[in-house]
């Protein structure tokens, strides 16, 4: 395995995981990336499409075979149903970010209105100390309006990990039919 | 709990009852056909021991010296009898103890469910006394993992706990059971599980890759096939006989699949690996179709992977589809249960013979023959070797002994020249390759097989690492056979720096004790010998003994286990000296 990642070019891949909802299973999913050395760049749980099943969302930034592997031993975990990658061309993504900044800059800066504008942001609240602005979008649209922000302070930021839905089907819901059969 | 309640479940409901959870979960082993399980008792775990004293006509506990020693208790049971091996432990040190059995039968595909005590519900969190997150550091070495922290969910989870341990490719399954757990009262009735809807044990046969496998075997000239511990765990050993027999292949074996196949049989060729045969391991990097067979390319079977049977199509018998090229790319993948798709491939299979090919086996066998085989086990020098006592065993024994070795050169020995007539007769720790195994996995071994002979190999350091089980044997007068090749050094580790660190022997002498007096304190008839006319009429003796018996054999301090691979190195670069 070593020897093909030299060989290998090294890709964005988004793995959906989907499975019951139990306790420890975030754990024993994180600890296949942990023993092979893999860094987990972005993690979302939530809950998927079918009732009672949730879906885990991870991005590595990894070989074709390493990503393989990796989800070869996710699957293989008792309470996983099933487990995908996909590569970025073949899904719709998207991360999530929020932004503290004081209001005072809404009446001091000029420009920070245009940022609002150009980012096609929303402005989620409004306070006397400071507003929250709310970016959805790809990661790069999120760094630029962090960078036209920066200057004139932000408070507090933060952004959510990927979330991706995939241009092909994931069969899950005739999975879990054959199994009750 | 939500998917539990899911889950698919046979056999209707008994009477329910209201007992305690420590009851609930003696009913639960009974349910499962356990009848002995090996543990140490302590606080979170005191209230099932309780119930096992109550139980003790039904249910045996096997009081081992040290956790550990019960994991590889349980393993050794489970190796042989092919059932679900029990271990029990406290919370804290006690559940941590288990941890390294855990690893090796999840390495090795072991069925093994073990049960920890906890510190009751309402401590968790606060660093009570001999809490640890037992869950949390069992989960990267486990098949499946589960907390109880409500008696009334103790059924549904130890049925389970079961059912995912043997279906399938097996595993150890660990079950916390907080203290408060154990005390509460609840109406107890249990059920098997028979299905977890995100659990897949079995897959499928697809005939078309089962047809493809076929094509290719039948067309090749040089077929070679390595069978590894799927085929026991399949019990297929059968239907690997079948197919070697009728398309006249050469087998090897893998160390896991050692005793799958009569090693006397003439297509059983020898050992694959880093210390296998000759033949198996250059003639890896010639044959045109290599069947593999419930075997998982581990980095010890294949050694380099770029230089690994490159010139053969590779056809992957497996059960688990994450072995399926994860170290080789299969260019036929057969993923199911080794028996049904053997099963379904045989009547595919031409009549074959190959006898050029196979004549290339016992050309390299006469090589080996002369330069190694010779010396190993008829030496002409002074010095007792490991592989001539290994073959006195074979010899007195009829080659129906169980052999069960630690790990080291000894390990490599046995697995070399230990003779096998039947199956699950070679127990031994391979892919953790756990020193201290051998002692307490030949108790399971023989508490699993009373009727045949359990022999358990060790070497002088690996032996030091569970002596204390000797307590356990003397206990309870376990008549296992204990056999220490004493060569006073970490051997594997000194035949490395030899061979691999200029002769710098750091930390590999051992300065040993009186073993034969250590037996002695445990009253087990002991004997020490280091000379060739005592060997034959000594290992007659120890297998004479209706009792456990312990031999420390004095051999060569300096032999190293040739051929070898080196590490990173080509199966085609194995070396003779």
């Amino acid at each position: 395995m070593g020897d093909w990642d030299k060989e290998m070019e090294k890709k964005w891949f988004t793995i959906s995981v989907y499975s019951e909802n139990s306790v420890g299973l975030l754990n024993r999913i994180s600890g296949i990336f942990l023993k092979r050395h893999i860094n987990i760049e972005s993690l979302n749980v939530s809950k998927s499409e079918i009732d009672h099943v949730s879906k885990f969302t991870i991005v590595v930034y990894t070989t074709e075979d390493w990503v393989r592997n990796i989800v070869g031993q996710v699957e293989k975990q008792i309470e996983v149903i099933k487990a995908f990658y996909h590569t970025d061309e073949e899904t719709i993504y998207q991360e999530s970010a929020l932004f503290k900044v004081a209001s005072t800059l809404l009446f001091d800066e000029r420009n920070i209105q245009n940022i609002i504008k150009d980012s096609n942001s929303q402005i989620v609240t409004v306070s006397r100390e400071f507003f929250v602005l709310a970016k959805t979008g790809r990661r790069n649209e999120i760094d630029e309006m962090y960078q036209q922000l920066k200057p004139y302070g932000i408070m507090q930021f933060v952004r959510s990990g990927r979330i991706a839905v995939t241009k092909s089907e994931m069969k899950i819901s005739s999975l879990l039919k054959e199994f009750n059969q | 709990m939500e998917t539990l309640k899911k889950e698919k479940t046979a056999s209707s409901k008994q009477g329910t009852k209201r007992i305690s959870g420590a009851e609930a979960i003696i009913h639960c082993l009974l349910a499962e056909g356990v009848d002995l399980i090996y543990g140490y008792p302590g606080g979170a775990i005191m209230p099932l021991y309780d119930e096992l004293y109550k139980f003790q006509d039904k249910l045996t506990h096997i009081l081992t010296r040290h956790e550990q020693g019960a994991t590889h208790a349980a393993q050794g049971y489970a190796r042989v009898t092919g059932k679900v091996g029990v271990a029990v432990a406290t919370s804290g040190p006690g559940a941590t103890n288990l941890i390294t059995g855990i690893a090796d039968a999840q390495i090795d595909s072991t069925p093994m469910v073990c049960i920890t005590g906890q510190v009751a519900r309402h401590l968790l969190g606060s660093d009570a006394f001999q809490e640890t997150d037992i869950i949390g550091i069992s989960t990267p070495v486990t098949k499946w993992n589960c907390q109880v922290t409500k008696a009334s969910e103790i059924p549904e989870v130890l049925a389970k706990a079961f059912y995912i341990a043997r279906s399938g490719r097996p595993g150890p399954v660990l079950v916390d059971i907080t203290k408060n757990a154990q005390i509460d009262e609840f109406d107890f009735s249990y059920e098997h599980c028979t299905g977890v809807r995100s659990y897949k044990p079995y897959p499928k046969p697809d005939i078309k890759a089962i047809e493809d496998a076929a094509n290719l075997i039948n067309a090749a000239k040089k077929p070679f096939i390595v069978f590894g511990q799927g085929v026991i765990l399949g019990q297929a050993e059968e239907q690997l006989k079948s197919l070697v027999e009728k398309a006249g292949i050469p087998a090897a074996w893998t160390i896991l699949g050692l005793s799958a196949m009569d090693t006397e049989h003439p297509l059983n060729v020898g050992m694959v690996g880093m210390h296998g045969n000759y033949g198996p391991n250059l003639l890896t990097n010639e044959c045109d179709v290599l069947i593999a067979i419930g075997m998982r390319f581990d980095d010890r079977v294949t050694g380099s992977l770029d230089t690994y049977a490159k010139q053969a199509k590779i056809i992957h018998f497996d059960i688990d589809p994450a072995e399926i090229n994860k170290n080789v790319k299969a260019d036929v993948a057969v993923l199911g249960d080794s028996k049904v798709t053997l099963d379904l491939l045989l009547p595919m299979i031409k009549n074959n013979t190959h006898e050029s090919w196979h004549n290339e086996f016992k050309k390299k066998y006469k090589i080996e023959f002369e330069q190694i085989i010779k010396n190993d086990v008829y030496p002409t020098k002074d010095k007792l070797t490991m592989a001539e006592v290994i073959e006195e065993i074979n010899i007195a024994s009829g080659h129906r002994a169980i052999i069960v070795s630690d790990v080291g050169q000894h390990q490599m020995i046995a697995c070399r020249y230990a003779k096998f007539k039947q199956t699950k007769s070679n127990v031994t720790s391979g892919g953790l390759g756990t020193m201290g195994f051998a002692l307490p996995a030949a108790i399971g071994a023989k508490m699993g097989a009373m009727d045949r002979e359990v022999v358990a190999i060790i070497g002088d350091g690996g032996y030091q690492m569970t002596i204390q089980e000797l307590g356990t044997i003397f206990q309870n007068k376990t008549p296992v056979k204990i056999v220490v090749l004493n060569n006073d050094h970490l051997g594997m580790v000194r035949q490395w720096q030899e061979l691999f660190f200029e002769s710098r022997y750091a930390s590999t002498v051992m300065v040993n004790p009186d073993f034969v007096k250590i037996a002695e304190g445990y009253h087990i008839e002991s004997k020490r010998i280091s000379e060739r006319k005592d060997l034959k009429a000594t290992i007659k003796e120890m297998l004479a003994s209706k009792d456990a018996y312990f031999l420390e054999v004095k051999v060569e301090k300096e032999d190293n286990v040739f051929p070898m691979i080196p590490s990173g190195a080509s199966v085609s670069d194995i070396r003779l000296k």
